[in-house]
């Protein structure tokens, strides 16, 4: 919480000079009453109103939890920490496909692939002042390990337990750090997961002064940050704001905006007024009909970003009819993908069909599925239900995905298949998937990390498809797929040194779930920021947690 | 001493020796009636939290969590215990003043309240004094000229204070007061150069920039405070507007209000005095449950104005199955119906001698 003397504070904006730039209220009034027609109604001119050095966003950040590298697993909150946080090995806002060294600055494998030792960057500092050492960087691998949080599953699959992790991951000297895997997996798979949020590098120093009954400063971290990134946290008031205050000593050079602000705006329309009125630089959340109203408006900008998300409608395999593969296939030909991405979802979701989203090295472009009810009643008819049969569809109940579920409905309902709409609130959905109790489900899915395998492990693997095994994390159990050499061949993919090779091994396992998977994937999100003109050098990348504001200028 | 006077006294000596022991009663039966309200609450809310098709866990673990971390979540918020141990165990804990720890927010639901009540109650008793000083007023007029054409248009202001939806009639005004006209600040509860210049006491920013003596703030503060207060003024006042008109309707057509014209008496006096001094015991309850209303937040109009409000707070908390959040919002809530049932009861007391 900021204390009243914070006015003093160098990092405190400057006052706002009302008489300069904000136009006479009553004249406004008068002028307002003179005029009696709302379109008489004379937009006030676009000024900018918010401070120089300071970047403000509206954005709805509802989704934020807790700001715990070791727990965050959010878009907002992994968007925050990726700017708060340096992890060992980095995509840069420079060149996002290009994985480079963060904290660490060059690593050595050993012959089995099985030992990384990392050289960490030399003189590199925390925030707080704390040198970054080897110690905090193999302690904030341990303790992502030893909280075990939702993402913790990126570095447990290298086989590191609580139990073993301290042996597994340590120092060797001040500067080089000694990690061991005892799974086998391709290096580049094992660089790209310390790319992650649960590779961010944490100040030991200052979050073990604030340890709570051996939360490793857990509860402390959840809102304050202790990083070495270009921002440091200065605030996060749920459902109000968080706000970053610029490192004078970050290792690129101290950002230009020395403050940057989320405010909460859960609202799409007020977060248009407002980017229009001048009041944010910035609006995150706009729809498809907003962009299209504010494009071309003076002072405004919208620029497109593809992200990692994809929309797709799952069948669950172990339903009676659904599980019948002509059927699962007939339902690829009821999509009317391009009708949707061309209509009521504008630039604002695209068409992709595999489980790695386009732009990210392995991915598949093909698209193999168009709507052809033809051809899709054919495949019913051989599938035993010339006459369609009636199923139930899981959809968030909040736009675009209503919108698109109904376009389902109406595509399918054309070869007979009556599909009736149960919309619920996201977190509904999730556990009824979880439970496998859907018949048809819309949902999405957007990497964790940037390796094939990330989406791989959850859409082509299945190493147990019995309720018992409750592999409630993999999407391919959810859905009941049972597939051993899709499964096969998936392990086979991580460990596969050779890049080209590997490459062309995922290429091949998205082709397979494309034609035999439970999962008709349709889209692929596309991030549309609209921006003041004067902003430049905002970046976001396809993965949840690459955005940066660091290169950001006014 | 009469006979008369004698028993007088008696009784009065009784009257003085029965009091405290009738205050005690009515204290000891207020307590009992808040004791059950509060039980009943935080069962109904308990059990509500539970049979919601949301999962507590899904809300803090994430979509894709494995399994084991599933469980130890689940452990950890003891939703592997009976439901009955999980309600007497916070029970147990409220009863220590801890309310537990909001899962959306990391921090203690209390802490939580204390920041998003007042911004509620900032909005809230602005909108009411809009709804009284004008609704009251209005509702007078509407009966006094019943069926002329200042009642038709104060219906009509009440019919479209009933019938619009409150988002969009705060759309409209953020379009037209803030966007177009520049008349009004727009969405949050300051601008963003002036946030934290100010130190929270009250938590109300008015009153906290006026205690600051920063003006600058308390005047941006009222600029945003303006628009979304007034559109919930706007429902109050149609409401009690509405409810004013009726209450004077049913005693203008009262025998003693043609007497006293017959005597007459000036119409001032008639309606103000006379008339308006009747409605007054009910046009408190309905000013106290328009209020408390109110107080609950509105969710719509935070959503659209981006209020850091209790509305807001409770219906996020719900959508995430934040129990401990949901439970501590709903006895805030309850606290406030309750202490302006009691207010009432007490005005009653004032304006109307028969119930003293």
């Amino acid at each position: 919480m900021l204390a009243s003397n914070n006015k003093n504070n160098e990092f405190h904006f400057a006052r706002r000079p009302p008489p300069g730039q904000r136009e006479d209220k009553m004249k406004r009034l008068l002028h307002a009453l003179g005029l009696a027609a709302a379109t008489a109604l004379v937009a006030s001119p676009l000024l900018a109103r918010t401070p120089d050095n300071a970047l403000v966003m509206a954005k709805n950040i509802d989704d934020i939890i807790s700001l715990d590298p070791a727990q965050v697993f959010e878009f907002t909150g992994g968007e925050v920490i990726a700017n708060i946080y340096d992890r060992i090995t980095m995509y840069e806002p420079e060149d996002l496909t290009t994985l480079v060294g963060g904290v660490a600055e060059s690593w050595a494998f050993s012959e089995d692939g099985k030992t990384i030792t990392l050289t960490l960057r030399p003189g590199l500092s925390f925030h707080s002042g704390n040198p970054v050492t080897a110690e905090d960087v193999a302690w904030s691998l341990q303790r992502v390990v030893k909280l075990d949080q939702a993402p913790s599953f990126i570095l447990t699959q290298f086989g590191w337990t609580p139990d073993n992790v301290d042996e597994l991951v340590k120092a060797n000297d001040d500067g080089t750090v000694q990690v061991t895997i005892t799974e086998d997996f391709s290096p580049n798979l094992v660089l790209n997961a310390l790319s992650a949020g649960v590779g961010s590098v944490v100040d030991k120093k200052t979050a073990m002064s604030h340890e709570k009954d051996g939360d490793l400063g857990h509860d402390w971290l959840k809102t304050n940050s202790a990083g070495s990134g270009a921002y440091q946290l200065r605030s996060w008031k749920a459902n109000e704001s968080v706000v970053l205050e610029a490192n004078p000593s970050y290792r690129h050079g101290e950002p230009k905006m020395k403050r940057v602000v989320m405010r909460h705006v859960p609202e799409p329309a007020p977060q248009r007024l407002l980017l229009e009125k001048g009041d944010v630089d910035m609006a995150r959340d706009l729809t498809a009909d907003q962009i299209a109203g504010i494009q071309g408006k003076e002072g405004i900008v919208v620029e497109a970003y593809p992200a990692g998300l994809l929309q797709y409608v799952a069948t669950n395999d172990r339903h009676e009819i659904l599980g019948n593969p002509k059927v699962a296939e007939a339902l690829r030909y009821l999509i009317d993908y391009d009708g949707m991405a061309d209509t009521f979802l504008k630039g604002t979701w695209k068409v992709h069909q595999a489980f790695w989203p386009s732009g990210m090295w392995a991915s598949l472009d093909d698209k193999p599925y168009k709507l052809d009810v033809a051809k899709a009643k054919t495949l019913l008819a051989e599938a035993g239900y010339p006459d369609g049969f009636e199923v139930t569809l899981d959809a968030f109940n909040t736009s675009p995905y209503q919108e698109m579920a109904q376009s389902v409905q109406d595509t399918m309902g054309r070869a007979g298949i009556k599909v009736t709409i149960l919309p619920a609130e996201k977190k509904a959905v999730y556990t009824k998937h979880r439970a496998r109790q859907h018949e048809l489900i819309l949902s999405g899915w957007s990497p964790d990390y940037a390796d094939p395998h990330s989406n791989a492990d959850a859409f082509a693997s299945n190493p147990d498809n019995s309720d018992e095994a409750k592999l409630t994390g993999v999407l391919a159990w959810r859905n009941g797929w049972e597939m051993p050499d899709i499964t096969a061949e998936t392990a086979k993919a991580r460990t596969e040194l050779d890049l080209e090779t590997r490459k062309n091994m995922y290429l091949d396992l998205q082709r397979k779930v494309q034609a035999r998977g439970p999962f008709n994937i349709m889209f692929q999100q596309v991030n549309q920021v609209a921006k003041r003109d004067n902003v430049d050098g905002f970046v976001a990348g396809p993965l949840f947690d690459q955005t940066y504001y660091r290169n950001v200028t006014k | 001493m009469t006979l008369g006077s004698q028993a007088e006294t008696q009784a009065a000596g009784a009257g003085r020796s029965l009091l405290p022991l009738a205050v005690l009663t009515r204290c000891a039966q207020l307590a009992a009636q808040l004791v059950l309200t509060f039980l009943g609450l935080t069962a109904v809310t308990f059990v509500i939290g539970r049979v919601i098709p949301i999962d507590p866990v899904i809300a803090i673990v994430g979509d894709r969590a494995s399994q084991s971390v599933y469980e130890k979540v689940r452990m950890e918020l003891g939703l592997d215990r009976p439901l009955y141990e999980q309600y007497l165990t916070y029970l147990g804990k409220i009863l220590e003043g801890d309310f537990g720890t909001s899962v959306l927010t990391s921090q203690p639901v209390l802490q939580d309240i204390f920041r998003f009540f007042p911004a509620t109650l900032e909005l809230a008793t602005i909108a009411t004094i809009i709804g009284v000083l004008l609704g009251v007023p209005m509702g007078v007029a509407a009966a006094v000229y019943q069926g002329r054409w200042i009642d038709h248009a104060i219906r009509l202001i009440g019919l479209v204070g009933y019938s619009v939806p409150v988002f969009w009639l705060g759309l409209i005004g953020l379009l037209v007061l803030y966007a177009q006209l520049d008349l009004v600040a727009g969405p949050g509860r300051l601008d963003i150069f002036l946030e934290d210049i100010v130190e929270p006491v009250t938590g109300l920013i008015l009153i906290d920039a006026a205690i600051a003596r920063e003006w600058e703030v308390w005047e941006n503060a009222f600029d945003h405070v303006l628009l979304p207060s007034g559109i919930l003024g706007y429902y109050s006042l149609a409401y009690i507007a509405r409810m004013t008109r009726s209450f004077m309707l049913e005693q203008l057509r009262q025998e003693y209000i043609v007497t006293a014209r017959v005597k007459g008496m000036s119409e001032a006096r008639i309606i103000w005095v006379h008339a308006f001094g009747n409605i007054l015991v009910p046009l408190i309850t309905v000013i106290a449950l328009s209020y408390a209303f109110l107080l609950e937040g509105s969710v719509l109009t935070e959503t659209v104005f981006a209020w850091p409000g209790l509305g807001l707070y409770i219906t996020n908390s719900l959508f995430n199955a934040d129990m401990n959040a949901v439970l501590g919002g709903t006895l805030v809530v309850a606290t406030c119906f309750i202490a302006l049932n009691l207010f009432s009861d007490m005005l009653y007391k004032v304006f109307d001698p028969r119930t003293r």
